[in-house]
């Protein structure tokens, strides 16, 4: 089972839910693996650390024109789908915008004169650790710079292949990284804050989710913080509230020091442990 | 010479589009011949690279100067190299005829 854990509004708690409910698994001996999908700030191994066995790094191609090649006829920008090539026949100019290129080599199809070849362009790295139970830890982390994270995040989730359990630690928002992360789930945590922020953000979730077709369960962290809000909202719309996370200082505590209250608290751990057992009910329906 | 203004609508009396490569129309303007043409859009809706795709339909139509709101990193270096002059009006919410006499009539 493949159970991504997102959020629209960013530091809502993704990682917090990912790292408890893979320690509660790993602790009643099951086969889990952990994979970190917030590519542009990874930060599941602060909390649990593994020993690491392979680092890979991940590339894509890039097109190069050549000018002194280059006959100026816009094939190859008529072919492009991102309009990443400008060519302007009169001026005899051409531009290739890397940002926009996404290595699918039509351009070099396209170019009946052989001006287009490609190199390759460093775009992050996959990370793969075992812990002592020997599960195991994947991280995408994605280089400072880089202009889509996406395919970082898809090499990971082809790194983790298909584990008894896999949980996928989502990127906030809920653009093309978040859409990559929650593709292969077969259900989705999102955490939210009962905050208008949080609402507002979860709502958005809520909305991409149902056009994706993918079941869902919501996770409010800092209950007792703002107001009742979400809890009018979820009732209303039908969905399930998988856990209602405490405002606690003590949880904070912990976390602060990089520890995770399921390790270190029996009412958490006992919090955690039901979670994964509404999700894995709710998969059966 | 040719002038490229976005505009948020196909008459002269419409109000300058403050964004580049997503606003509604590009006006042409000639100064030598005082024509203005209205050319809806193709890239408002791109998903990726709508600017670099209003760079290519704005400077294959040959203009020296484009007047929009705002001009995106990639439209920028696309315009500089090709050397054309961008021009941001301080007050956004111009038409294109006021546009049209503040900035072409009067360097004429």
């Amino acid at each position: 089972m493949k159970i991504a854990i997102a959020s629209g509004k960013g530091g809502t708690g993704k990682t917090f839910v990912a790292t408890n409910l893979f320690y509660v698994a790993a602790k009643e001996g099951r086969q889990v693996t952990l994979t970190d999908c917030d590519a542009e700030e990874p930060n599941v191994s602060v909390f649990i650390q593994g020993k690491t066995i392979e680092e890979k790094l991940v590339s894509q191609n890039l097109a190069v024109i050549d000018p002194q090649l280059c006959i100026y006829c816009g094939k190859c920008r008529d072919w492009c789908e991102y309009n990443a090539i400008v060519c302007l026949e009169e001026q005899r100019k051409i531009y290739l915008l890397d940002d926009l290129c996404h290595d699918c080599g039509a351009c070099l199809v396209a170019c009946p004169v052989g001006a287009i070849t490609e190199k390759e362009r460093r775009l992050g790295v996959i990370t793969t650790a075992i812990t002592k139970k020997n599960n195991v830890l994947i991280e995408a982390r994605a280089d400072v710079g880089v202009y889509s994270s996406v395919p970082v995040i898809k090499a990971a989730l082809a790194k983790s292949g298909h584990p008894p359990l896999l949980l996928l630690d989502a990127p906030p928002g809920i653009s093309c990284p978040f859409i990559a992360t929650v593709a292969p789930a077969d259900f989705v945590i999102l955490v939210t804050e009962p905050t208008p922020f949080g609402l507002n953000d979860l709502s958005l979730s809520v909305q991409t989710l149902e056009q994706l077709n993918k079941p869902f369960g919501v996770v409010v962290n800092r209950d007792g913080l703002g107001d009742e809000k979400v809890y009018h909202w979820l009732e209303e719309k039908g969905i399930p509230l998988l856990m209602k996370i405490p405002f606690d200082k003590k949880i904070a505590e912990i976390y602060a020091r990089g520890h995770l209250p399921a390790a270190e608290d029996e009412t958490y751990k006992k919090h955690f442990v039901e979670i994964l057992q509404k999700v894995e009910e709710l998969c059966e329906k | 010479m040719k002038i490229a203004i976005t505009s948020s609508g196909n008459s002269p009396d419409s109000v300058m589009d403050s964004r580049f490569g997503r606003c509604m129309y590009f006006v042409f303007y000639d100064t030598k011949t005082g024509a203005m043409e209205f050319v809806p859009n193709p890239n408002k809706d791109a998903i990726e690279g709508a600017g670099p795709a209003s760079v290519q339909l704005v400077a294959s139509k040959g203009v020296d100067k484009v007047i929009s709101g705002e001009f995106g990193n990639k439209v920028k270096a696309l315009f500089d190299s090709l050397k054309v002059q961008l021009i941001i009006p301080e007050n956004p919410s111009l038409t294109i005829n006021q546009i049209v006499d503040k900035f072409v009539k009067q360097q004429k």
